[in-house]
């Protein structure tokens, strides 16, 4: 193959946000056609998926012929374990990296040095984006490892310009000390560890306000606008998302910008779809279904219409921070988040939105399901916080109905909400676990 | 007076109770008197101890959600028809009781009533213009 790197040498991060949309749809065509290329070459999965569809790399003409492509999807990684869709001889790879796998074997990722760079540059981009710069003080607070969050983040902050601290998850009250100490000016984080640290602040006498830190980039798990209103005026930051997965790169595949309304998919590298989760078939900008990605650069493991299970929106107007890139909608809820309780379709973050509407937001929650005697029932457990604690038995229950209310309305189901002590819903350092589902289905 | 009360949020489980108990016993804070309501999930355990602030301080740090709020102590004759006496005259001026628990403590023939009202100076000014003797704090705690 003819040196395929070429054609990804990166552009100054603040070009290529800025292309006119004629000259980035031409680049994304051209990768595209390289990367399907470069999949039916060297991947003999991905060949064979072609092959039994009679189709060959030169039916992609335009961007819409994406859609000829079958999907991927998360276990064609599993099925293929550990090295089956890698593109390029094991001496060109420079980094692995591995999902927590929940279930049976992880998947596991590749990256060549090329992809390193790619890489790095969408992560130097999404912190442009959250208006990060050389002078800040960056706090990582990502696990590092496997998880591609922590050494994501390391590279792209380093790349930057800025400081970084490679704390990694854990020992929050070392956190906090360092945050204070270090005079930190931005931390990375899953937003329910941020609260929790947070939380810890709080008990340690430590306010936010007289620290330093100003922004928080978050990701890796959905969280809703009210949560993220909550850690801006609780932690006394801007609360920045953005969104990765490993399968695609890791973090740095989108960011909001200062303007806050929906994040930038730095699609010059990864190039967004919206299908229908049920048929599949592509819908238009605008409406909302689950976001499917193909790497345009991906060198050791193209990924091809990788389905995200993310359901989102592609905005297409304009954004006013000038990024001709198009946005999506923050990730409130994955298609495979979703249950079902007696035929109905209920997301957490549905919850989420049904607790924040009540006054002294909760951010601490369980929804836990159980089957009693052939009927599904519905538990919110919910952590009580001094905002909300009250002396009286009577404002306490009047506060459990409130919510409980609130929750019906949004969803249309009765659920039955208890109030737990502090500390009690096991939080993790990497996601929160939203959801226990005991029902013997 | 207005004395200050402590709340502690504790789930209705066996041997929540002791959790505070031991918080405050290691910070050598004693507690006067206290009283617990629950319901069939979660329980409220109410405490007048000296040093609220140390005691609150304390019970935070070990992951307790804690309130403090404002009661009413009122000394009464411990003997029959002392606190039906108290409670004609809050009657009287139609005030709601939240929720009251009494104990006498090393009093001599005194008992303290404490009551938990949704204003507490308007209750605390009618008590005392109806000559109720509604103790300060120091006396309390002496």
């Amino acid at each position: 193959m003819d040196n395929p790197g070429k054609i990804c040498d990166f552009n100054p991060a603040s070009a290529t946000d800025y292309l006119p949309l004629d000259k980035l749809r031409q680049l994304q065509l051209f990768r595209l056609q390289n990367i399907v290329k470069r999949a039916y070459d060297n991947v003999e999965h991905f060949r064979n998926r072609l092959d039994e569809r009679n189709i060959t790399p030169d039916a992609i003409k335009s961007l819409e012929d994406i859609a000829k492509l079958p999907f991927t999807v998360k276990t064609d990684l599993r099925d293929t374990y550990p090295f089956g869709l890698f593109a390029s001889p094991m001496q060109e790879i420079v980094r692995l990296h591995a999902s927590s796998g929940t279930t049976g074997k992880p998947i596991v990722v590749a990256y060549t040095q090329e992809d390193m760079n790619v890489w790095t540059d969408a992560m130097v981009r999404t912190f442009a984006c959250c208006g990060l710069h050389k002078g800040d003080v960056v706090q990582n607070a990502y696990g590092y490892g496997l998880f591609t969050g922590g050494l994501g983040a390391h590279y792209g902050a380093e790349k930057l310009g800025a400081t970084v601290i490679p704390i990694s998850g854990g020992n929050t009250e070392r956190q906090i000390m360092v945050m204070k100490d270090f005079a930190v000016t931005a931390i990375c984080a899953t937003p329910s560890y941020f609260i929790h640290i947070i939380e810890k602040a709080e008990q340690m006498g430590i306010k936010m306000e007289q620290l330093p830190l100003r922004a928080g980039i978050f990701g890796a798990e959905p969280w809703t606008d009210g949560m993220r209103d909550y850690i801006e005026q609780a932690g006394k930051i801007k609360a920045y998302d953005i969104y990765g997965l490993s399968e695609i790169t890791g973090p740095g595949v989108a960011s909001v910008c200062q303007e806050q309304e929906g994040l930038h998919i730095f699609e010059d590298y990864f190039y967004p779809e919206i299908i229908d989760p049920e048929s599949g078939q592509p819908l238009p900008d605008g409406q909302e279904g689950e976001l499917v990605l193909t790497t345009l650069c991906k060198q050791a493991m193209p990924m091809i219409r990788y389905r995200t299970r993310d359901i989102t929106t592609l905005m297409t107007e304009k954004c006013s921070c000038g990024r001709t890139i198009r946005r999506m909608k923050r990730i409130g809820r994955r298609s495979d988040d979703m249950f079902i309780i007696r035929g109905v379709n209920v997301f957490p973050s549905q919850i989420e939105e049904a607790l924040l509407a009540v006054e002294g937001a909760l951010p601490h929650y369980q929804i836990v399901l159980t089957r009693d005697s052939g009927l599904d029932n519905l538990e919110v457990q919910i952590e009580v916080t001094a905002n909300v604690f009250s002396d009286k038995i009577s404002t306490m229950e009047k506060l459990q109905r409130q919510i409980e209310k609130s929750i019906e309305h949004i969803i249309n189901i009765r659920a039955r909400v208890k109030l737990v002590a502090p500390n009690t819903i096991p939080r993790s350092q990497g996601k929160a676990k939203r959801l226990i589902d005991n029902r013997q289905l | 007076m207005k004395l200050k009360q402590l709340s502690i949020f504790l789930e209705n489980q066996t041997g929540n109770l002791s959790g505070p108990c031991k918080i405050l016993s290691q910070n050598n804070i004693n507690i006067l008197t206290l009283s617990v309501a629950d319901t069939e999930q979660f329980g409220i355990m109410r405490l007048i101890v000296a040093d609220c602030d140390k005691a609150k301080t304390a019970l935070e740090q070990a992951g307790y959600v804690v309130n403090v709020a404002e009661v009413v102590a009122i000394e009464v004759g411990d003997q029959p028809g002392s606190l039906g006496e108290v409670l004609a005259i809050i009657e009287k001026h139609n005030f709601n009781v939240e929720y009251m628990y009494a104990f006498s403590g090393d009093l001599k023939e005194k008992a303290i009533l404490v009551f938990r009202f949704e204003d507490t100076d308007k209750a605390i000014k009618v008590l005392c213009d109806d000559g109720v003797n509604v103790i300060k704090a120091v006396e309390l705690y002496n």
